[in-house]
């Protein structure tokens, strides 16, 4: 198996870093692209955006396989950027591999591209739907699923997509770093007490269901995956093993969760007025991630991918806390 | 005369179709048909043919579906599944639905007569099973007559086929029909409409109530709506009426299976219509969906129940058989209780006479109440007891009670009670007992649910089926002054019945009745209802004689020694074995409070009787033990065993109990409303079996047999029954005593005897090696993990070794196949009795611990934990934790929805 060239898109964020490094691990050929170097040891960085045809093009030339991670991950800021970076990068990057005259591409998606609002109470991977997700990462993230899945068997492509849901880990900035950052100010609410259960994804598990994926393209292309830890909490139990990893102050604030989402609601038109150069402090969608179930059905996924995941939630938040140790928190108890 | 693609200026007019929700819309057909009057009118249908021909199914014949006012054909959707493999016609009569306005007044027999015309232009041949609800029923009814050679069966829901003038036409509808009115609520405005669907319980959908909606949005639309109230025939003048007065009388003559699906909260069709249906159609099946209101098709599942029906009915072959009804074996599944050893044969309450006419007994005891109504003590013995039951007996035949008649009994257990209840078992009177244990909302839906003949109750009761309107002639226990009885409508009283039936045999004419055929009805009882709304199993003679057999053998009664019946209920066994029972001093209807002195006082009376109590006295008992005397202390220490029924009891309480009956032998029983006594075990064989998966319930006792029915991953039933040791499944049952069926529940009655020849008890357990069954809680709380099945107790078991736990109780949430698994736990420090409060996350090294423990000892995950102050317990035994009830909040707050308390 080893030889074979590799493109991980995205390299420079956790989850991609974490696939771009299992996959170096294992002795393949690795290329990664985004803006700026991903500095990865043993991984060669190709630098370039995303939205340009020619440089995703470039990057690809010669790879067997792309793993496509990059996008616009944030939940705020203007649709149109949403649908360059997720709906164009997709697009260019099926046009690369077709260009070669095909390969294989493990689409990295989001279980949000199928999320219409309402509570997920144990379900399966069901369709993207670009009309009613919620919010412009999502709509976009379901549009260039979608995109990417109707290339599968065709000029020489096999495409599969996997979903993994809230992926956390030691060096997160995105959703542990805010988290943890609100609460070391006091700042993090708990909304409706929050009981609603979530399903999350620590790193390493993420990066294998994705590894697993590339492996079993020829039994799995065509279809979708959710992937999570298949050990759903309740969104207190998460956010207190991640502030505890961190050695910050557990959420004290309680907000009725009708609230928050029309706080959110009001804010997210704000920031659309005057953009602030930090993410708006709560959203309407983020109100309704925190405050409704959302954990999923993982036995086809198991049983398809022939994946598990090897760190338990518990074994997560000990190599969070062993993190934070070696980094420690301004500020923190 | 057929034309399928109208066209012309009057199509113009006419609406497309529009999609409906849950209807593939390549069964929705319009037809041009010639009417009554020979005008071309444009019916709207719903026919599954080319849904069957695409799947290759040959159907075994045509459900005919007539809807009633204000529906259409949209109600009956459910009916095309798979698993039902006719063809479906449902039709939009004219003038409603999506069907034809034509502006004429369409009188009954003119919708009778179109809808002929119309199936004559479909070429439908039979066999035909006519499908009815609300006034579709009488206009299908009316089709089966003048089609009765394409029809082999029948089913109607909510409906009504006989209106007697006045009084009996429902209150909403005298008044929907009263003209001035008329318009107003049915075409002027959609109220009548509207008001229809919000009958509907749980609410209806959006999309369901707006595909309600659609076909009537205009006034000119409704006008059908107002036409169609109108031609309810409310007096004998109606122009109507005649035909009405026809199909009354020809539903008796049609001798088809007959399926009766009712939803009893319905305003209109209530109950009263069941049973004047059920008094023309006797033979028909019936289920009554408790819960379901007027639109039974949309509050419950009447389409599998119908599946299941026309299954059992009509066959499996090709083409629907047509049935004798006139002969039991083409149609009624066999009893369990004929498949299993049969037990010796005796009539029940026969020891009684037997008793009374030998020397040796007719003078001593047979029923000593210790707690009188006076506090006094009352004795009967064997021959007055004999004598009171002929004479009630006698005196209920002649005032009029007839073998068969259904009787609630509604008297605490006591000497009336026991007279009240071998005097119907001896003539043959069906007699209902539903437990006041129920609460007034559940004894009133069984008293009303199991459409008595007659009510013999205390002045309490009668009270309540006065004011709660239930069914029934009404018969007092004392005579009351003549005032009283006419204000609770009271015809006679027991004491006036027996005083008569005295009076014949002084004249020389004592009772004279057959024994009853053992195969007939002889009682029902109503479970617990702590699974649902309470059933009726129906016990007939044979059974309830091998029901009193069994519990007789297992306890080794000694008919010398006796019984006292420390939970009130058990008196009635005494007469049926003939052995003299002791009713000790105690308020019956509080059997958790019977103190240890009451028991030792019932004790000597007879000398060394076996003891019965409720599960709920136990503690009471041992706790007032130091109130004892020597004498007491010596009573109890003479009796020779110990029985306990309702719950299990735990061994070291048993142990405790020894301590005050050291002689005496301690038994648990494991049985059900449906079959009393399954499976016993003494403390010596609690102690030897030790520790295990569940409650240890012991062996199966004479002419009993235990099986277990294999689970898949989601926690159904796979088809496969074994009696291998360590398999969990679902605990199945075969006795001589298991009841006969459950009272008008065809779908439960059919899916409890879903394995040929077993009664499928809803527990779930495993059997071990040494034969012994073990109770692991009920499959319907089964946990179906994507990790595979666990019962509450595994999880429960092992949370409660971590040492701060005091009691904990285990639920799920989502899906079968991956459900996650939640513990609420009682702590040592924040227990307090009372009711259950809103549980709270439990502390982090808390729910560590209980992870730990639970992964290790029963190999699950727990996804949360949290404590209360109280686990909710069931409500008639209290020991059982209310799992259900445990689901119900944990599904609602881990969905990020605000549950209150438990």
């Amino acid at each position: 198996m080893s030889g074979r060239r590799i493109l991980v898109t995205g390299a420079s964020g956790m989850l991609g870093g974490a696939v771009a490094t299992a996959l170096r691990d294992r002795g393949e050929e690795v290329r990664a692209f985004q803006r700026r170097p991903a500095g990865i040891d043993g991984v060669t960085d190709v630098n370039g955006s995303l939205t340009s045809a020619e440089d995703v093009r470039r990057a690809a030339d010669g790879c067997d396989a792309v793993i496509h991670l990059a996008a616009k991950v944030s939940i705020s800021g203007p649709e149109s950027e949403y649908r360059d970076i997720n709906i164009g990068g997709t697009r260019n990057v099926v046009g690369a591999l077709r260009a070669q005259g095909g390969g294989q591409l493990v689409n990295v998606s989001s279980p949000s591209v199928a999320h219409l609002g309402t509570a997920i109470v144990g379900l399966g991977a069901t369709p993207a739907d670009p009309e009613h997700a919620r919010g412009p990462y999502a709509r976009t993230k379901a549009a260039a699923e979608l995109l990417a899945m109707e290339a599968d068997g065709r000029d020489g492509l096999l495409v599969t997509s996997i979903r993994p849901h809230v992926v956390w880990g030691p060096g997160d900035t995105q959703l542990v770093g805010r988290i943890v950052d609100r609460a070391r100010s006091g700042r993090l609410p708990l909304l409706d007490d929050g009981m609603a259960l979530i399903d999350t994804t620590y790193v390493t598990n993420a990066a294998d269901a994705i590894v697993a994926a590339l492996d079993r393209i020829e039994d799995v292309h065509g279809e979708s995956f959710v992937v999570t830890n298949g050990e759903p909490r309740t969104v207190r139990d998460v956010f207190n093993g991640w502030c505890d990893a961190a050695g910050v102050p557990r959420p004290r604030i309680k907000v009725p969760g009708s609230v928050a989402r029309a706080a959110g609601r009001v804010v997210e038109r704000l920031w659309e007025i005057r953009p602030g150069a930090d993410e708006p402090p709560m959203t309407e969608f983020l109100a309704e991630q925190m405050s409704t179930a959302h954990w999923f059905d993982q036995r086809r996924t198991r049983e398809r991918l022939q994946w598990s995941p090897a760190v338990s939630i518990d074994e997560g938040f000990e190599r969070l806390a062993d993190w934070y140790r070696a980094h420690p928190v301004v500020g923190a108890q | 005369m057929v034309s399928t693609t109208p066209k012309g200026r009057r199509r113009a007019q006419i609406p497309e179709v529009p999609a409906m929700p849950g209807v593939d819309p390549r069964i929705s057909r319009t037809l041009e048909v010639r009417d009554h009057a020979g005008e071309m009118r444009r019916w709207h249908l719903l026919d599954s043919a080319p849904l069957l021909a695409e799947r290759g199914v040959t159907p075994r014949g045509t459900l005919l579906a007539v809807h009633g006012n204000p529906t259409y054909s949209f109600l009956y959707r459910s009916l095309v599944r798979e698993d039902i493999p006719w063809r479906v016609i449902a039709v939009d009569q004219l003038e409603m639905g999506w069907s034809e306005r034509t502006g004429v007044t369409r009188r009954l027999q003119d919708r009778i007569t179109d809808l002929s015309l119309l199936t004559d232009a479909l070429s439908l041949r039979g066999p035909v099973v006519t499908v009815g609800h609300d006034w579709g029923g009488i206009i299908s009814t009316g089709w089966a007559l003048d089609n009765r050679h394409d029809v082999v069966g029948m089913i109607l829901t909510n409906t009504g086929i006989h209106q007697e003038i006045g009084e009996s036409l429902p209150k909403a509808l005298q008044l929907a029909t009263t003209p001035a009115f008329l318009p107003a609520s049915t075409s002027l405005t959609d109220t009548f409409l509207r008001t229809t669907l919000s009958l509907s319980k749980p609410a209806l959908p959006a999309e369901v109530q707006d595909a309600y909606l659609a076909p009537y949005r205009s006034r000119a639309r409704r006008k059908g709506i107002e036409t169609f109230v109108a031609d309810i025939p409310a007096d004998a003048s109606h122009p109507s009426r005649a035909t009405l007065e026809r199909l009354a009388e020809g539903i008796r003559e049609l001798h088809v299976p007959t399926l009766f699906a009712w939803g009893p909260r319905d305003i209109t069709f209530s109950d009263r219509y069941l049973r004047d249906l059920l008094e023309r159609v006797p033979h028909a099946d019936v289920h009554r969906f408790e819960e379901a209101s007027h639109l039974v098709w949309e509050d419950a599942d009447v389409s599998t129940l119908v599946a299941g029906w026309l299954q059992d009915t009509f066959g499996t072959e090709d083409r629907a058989r047509r049935v004798d009804i006139a002969d039991p074996q083409q149609r009624s599944r066999r009893a369990v209780s004929t498949y299993a050893e049969q037990a010796p044969e005796r009539y029940v309450g026969e020891p009684i006479g037997r008793l009374a006419a030998d020397p040796a007994h007719a003078h001593r005891p047979a029923v000593v109440e210790l707690s009188g109504p006076d506090g006094e003590r009352r004795q009967i013995s064997w021959s007055l007891l004999n004598r009171r039951v002929e004479d009630i007996a006698a005196g209920m035949l002649a005032h009029g009670i007839r073998p068969g008649d259904r009787v609630s009994i509604l008297i605490t257990p006591g000497a009336d009670l026991t007279g009240v209840l071998y005097a119907c078992l001896r003539i043959g009177a069906v007699a209902v007992i539903a437990d006041a244990g129920l609460g007034t909302d559940g004894l009133t839906r069984a008293v009303i649910g199991s459409h008595p003949d007659w009510i013999i109750g205390i002045n309490r009761a009668l009270v309540g089926a006065r004011a709660l309107g239930w069914p029934g002639r009404r018969i007092s226990v004392a005579q009351l002054p003549t005032v009283d009885r006419t204000v609770l409508g009271v015809e006679t009283s027991v004491a006036q019945l027996a005083a008569s039936g005295s009076q014949m045999r002084d004249l020389g004419a004592p009772l004279d009745a057959p024994w009853p055929d053992p195969e007939v009805d002889a009682a029902i009882l109503f479970t617990s209802g702590s699974t649902g709304p309470a059933k009726g199993a129906v016990y007939t003679h044979r059974q309830m004689s091998a029901m009193f057999t069994a519990v007789g053998d297992t306890l080794q009664l000694d008919p010398e020694r006796g019984l006292v019946a420390g939970f009130a209920p058990f008196a009635l066994l005494g007469p049926a074995l003939g052995a003299p029972s002791v009713v000790p001093d105690m308020d019956i209807t509080r059997p958790g409070e019977l103190t240890a002195s009451a028991l030792a006082n019932a004790v000597d009376a007879l000398g060394s009787p076996a003891v019965f109590t409720a599960p709920a006295a136990l503690r009471n008992i041992l706790s007032t033990a130091s109130e004892l005397d020597d004498a007491g202390r010596a009573a109890l220490a003479r009796v020779p065993s110990f029985f306990s029924a309702g719950a299990p009891i735990a061994a070291h309480m048993l142990r405790e109990l020894r301590g005050l009956m050291p002689n005496a032998r301690a038994l648990t029983p494991y049985g059900m409303t449906e079959c009393l006594v399954a499976t016993a075990i003494d403390l010596e064989g609690i102690e030897d079996a030790g520790p295990g998966a569940g409650v240890c319930v012991g062996r199966p006792v004479s002419r009993v047999q235990v099986a277990i029915a294999a689970m898949d991953a989601e926690g159904e039933t796979t088809g496969e029954i074994t009696d291998r040791a360590d398999v969990t499944g679902e605990i199945l049952i075969r006795a001589p005593h298991v009841r006969d069926r459950y009272l008008m529940l065809y779908g439960t009655t059919r899916s409890a005897m879903r394995f040929e020849g077993w009664h499928a008890t809803g527990d779930v357990g495993h059997l071990d090696a040494d034969g012994r069954l073990w109770v692991e809680g009920r499959a319907a709380h089964v946990l179906a993990t994507a990790d595979g099945l666990f019962t509450p107790v595994q999880v429960e078991d092992a949370a409660e070794t971590v040492p701060t736990v005091r009691r904990a109780g285990a639920a799920v949430v989502g899906p079968r196949g991956t459900q996650q698994v939640v513990v609420i736990l009682e702590t040592e420090d924040g227990y307090r009795p009372g009711a259950p409060g809103r549980p709270r996350p439990a502390e982090t090294s808390l729910q560590e611990a209980v992870r730990r423990a639970v992964r290790e000892r029963a190999g699950v995950e727990v996804t949360a934990v949290f404590t209360t102050r109280a686990l909710p317990t069931d409500i008639r035994h209290n020991s059982k934790i209310d799992r259900a009830a445990l689901s119900r909040w944990s599904e609602q707050t881990l969905r990020g929805e605000r549950a209150e308390a438990l």
